[in-house]
């Protein structure tokens, strides 16, 4: 008899993904998706799709989805989370979605300490729209809107959301995450589960944040974007964790 | 002197803007508008305009940047589509109330919800009552020319009202046609200089936008602004006929094809006017008296023209690119069966909804409305007035 070593996780819808080649949404997907299997909430979950390369997320996951309008995916979570307190509830946004158009709700809905889980990918561009700068492009970085780099004094600096967040009282996990090796991606799966564990506890606001790759709009081939991230993104935005208060009373 | 080029819409918009070489673009990306400030974007990195260029974080920001930068005298411009216009939406109507003639790029594009990217009208329709002054065009070369009088409308002393360019996403944002292009020192000369009467940062003559207006003055206020709609039409044409004399291209109030004879026609906006002639060409090698008026100026709207216009045929159908949801009609729909009470009373008009989310219409499908249209002058019976060309029920 044959053992099954490896298999797609259930929480997984079993269609092709739509992203490009190379692209790190895929990874994530999963993870998120076996950390659903692994906790047993499949039939509790209910997930909150973006507006960004990622807005077909609805078509991926097994759970409930809801699409939310550009960058309301928190408020939307809120929403649903209060009138069911006892499901659990993520949103998937990009940082065109969640640092650009949706900052106010992000920042609110982590104030408020709601008992929401946000999976970040920080990939530094618009993807879906085709390579503009987002706020979280770094500096000198080429994009379609700056097609000699990205400069300071014209377009401010890159925003670090985890950061941010982790300074708010109201948040209970904040940790920054990456994709880039088999050991960051196992520690990406560790983090969500645990953001998703904070959640079930009943601790208050978690996100996850992974720096992703947009090997189409960058530019770049898969390979060489993984070498991008590791010597542009992290040094700006470094891996880590920014706010981990549950093991309080929270 | 002009130039021939092959351009998609939004490429041909964005050569407007460059040549016209405003002060401030603010804007955010949304399909289909996006490629209008990732053009620019380009055009200001390589230094071909002085404008400054801001990415802001959303479109509610890129138009209340618009707003600042209109009301300190800078001539201000953005682009945006479907929810990026509705995410505009409290700033729409403090722009047209605060008198700051910002020009926009309006790509049509289906609102959410459902989420949608394709053409149809429910942005642009859904913002017709925000004060701004509302142009559409069939095809490049009028969103084009439009985008260039746009500038002067809505600067024009006796309107000073923010002005939206509207062509339809995809169909003519991103095909490319043949286009004439204005030589740049046309454009510059054609537009002039901007030269508010009143605006931040002048000392000599320091003003507040924008302050509390309430019952004692709100209404005077919204008075003014209705007043200067209702100028904006002759400047209009005005600049058309100006236009005209640069170019040789004529535009009016709206376009009238093979109305002069006709018995039978429709009224539409946009591109699919284009597969409306086409039709018409065969209806009228068959000797079918069919006509077709393509709205240009929506806002404000030529109520007068209009019912002048429609006033000698039997029966007409009113096109809308947009479902009203009122139970009764699209919006085109109740704007001309207005202008038709009192002032051309007894045609009978009917209403189509046609092309939601992108819905192809093809020559066939308009061809069925005029079958419609003949079929209620031979037998005088209108039958149902609020129809659908092209849904599965």
């Amino acid at each position: 008899m044959m053992e099954t070593i490896f298999e797609r996780p259930k929480a997984l819808a079993d269609v092709p993904f739509h992203y490009c080649p190379g692209c790190t949404h895929g990874i994530v997907h999963r993870l998120i998706a076996e950390v659903i299997d692994e906790l047993g909430i499949e039939g509790d979950t209910i997930g909150v799709a973006p507006v960004g390369c990622a807005v077909f997320a609805y078509n991926y996951f097994n759970c409930d989805m809801q699409e939310a309008a550009h960058g309301r995916a928190p408020a939307v979570a809120t929403g649903i989370k209060r009138a069911n307190p006892e499901n659990i509830i993520f949103t998937y946004q990009g940082d065109g979605d969640l640092a650009a158009i949706g900052t106010a709700e992000t920042v609110h809905a982590a104030t408020r300490s709601e008992n929401i889980t946000i999976i970040f990918l920080n990939n530094a561009i618009y993807g879906m729209t085709g390579g503009q700068m987002a706020p979280t492009s770094l500096v000198g970085q080429v994009t379609q809107t700056t097609p000699y780099g990205r400069k300071v004094e014209m377009q401010g600096y890159p925003i670090r959301m985890s950061e941010m967040l982790a300074t708010l009282e109201g948040s209970s996990f904040i940790k920054r995450c990456s994709v880039d090796s088999i050991k960051n991606i196992n520690d990406t799966r560790a983090s969500i589960k645990k953001a998703f564990q904070c959640q079930i506890d009943k601790k208050g606001f978690s996100m996850v944040e992974v720096l992703s790759t947009c090997p189409t709009n960058w530019g770049l081939s898969p390979a060489e974007s993984m070498d991008w991230l590791r010597d542009n993104m992290m040094p700006y935005y470094p891996l880590g964790v920014y706010k981990d208060v549950t093991g309080g009373d929270r | 002197m002009s130039k021939r080029d092959r351009l998609s819409g939004n490429e041909a918009v964005s050569v407007a803007m460059r040549q016209i070489n405003p002060d401030v673009v603010a804007a955010f990306p949304i399909t289909p508008s996006t490629e209008v400030p990732q053009y620019f974007a380009s055009f200001v990195a390589n230094g071909m305009v002085d404008t400054e260029f801001v990415p802001v974080e959303s479109e509610h920001s890129a138009m209340s940047a618009c707003i600042g930068a209109q009301a300190a005298g800078a001539r201000t411009m953005t682009a945006t589509s479907a929810n990026g216009l509705a995410l505009m939406w409290e700033m729409l109507y403090i722009a047209a109330s605060s008198k700051l003639p910002i020009t926009l790029a309006a790509v049509n594009r289906a609102l959410s919800g459902p989420i949608n990217i394709n053409n149809d009208h429910s942005d642009t329709m859904g913002a017709r009552d925000s004060g701004w002054i509302q142009i559409y065009g069939e095809n490049n070369q009028e969103a084009y020319d439009n985008f260039i009088q746009a500038v002067r409308i809505g600067e024009h002393p006796d309107v000073m009202l923010p002005v939206m360019d509207c062509y339809d996403g995809f169909i003519t944002s991103h095909a490319v046609e043949n286009i004439e292009l204005l030589d740049d020192d046309a454009v510059k000369k054609f537009v002039g200089e901007y030269n508010p009467g009143e605006s931040l940062l002048n000392r000599k003559n320091p003003i507040s936008v924008g302050p509390l207006d309430t019952v004692t003055h709100y209404f005077e206020h919204k008075r003014i602004q209705a007043e200067a709609m209702k100028n904006a039409k002759q400047v209009i044409l005005d600049v058309a006929e100006e236009f005209e004399k640069l170019t040789g291209r004529k535009y009016g109030l709206f376009e009238e094809y093979m109305m002069d004879d006709a018995e039978v026609a429709i009224v539409i906006i946009n591109s699919t006017a284009g597969t409306a002639k086409e039709t018409i060409k065969g209806l009228r090698a068959k000797g079918i008296k069919a006509g077709l008026i393509k709205i240009r100026v929506f806002r404000p709207f030529p109520v007068e023209e209009i019912a002048k216009a429609l006033s000698k045929v039997k029966a007409v159908a009113i096109m809308d690119k947009c479902d009203g949801f009122n139970a009764a009609g699209g919006p085109l729909f109740n704007e001309v069966t207005s202008a038709l009470y009192g002032r051309a009373d007894g045609i009978k008009a009917i209403n189509y909804i046609y092309g939601l989310g992108g819905r192809d219409v093809s020559v066939q499908d308009i061809a069925t409305v005029y079958d419609r249209l003949l079929d209620i002058v031979n037998t005088g019976n209108i039958g149902e007035v609020y129809n659908y060309l092209g849904v599965r029920e």
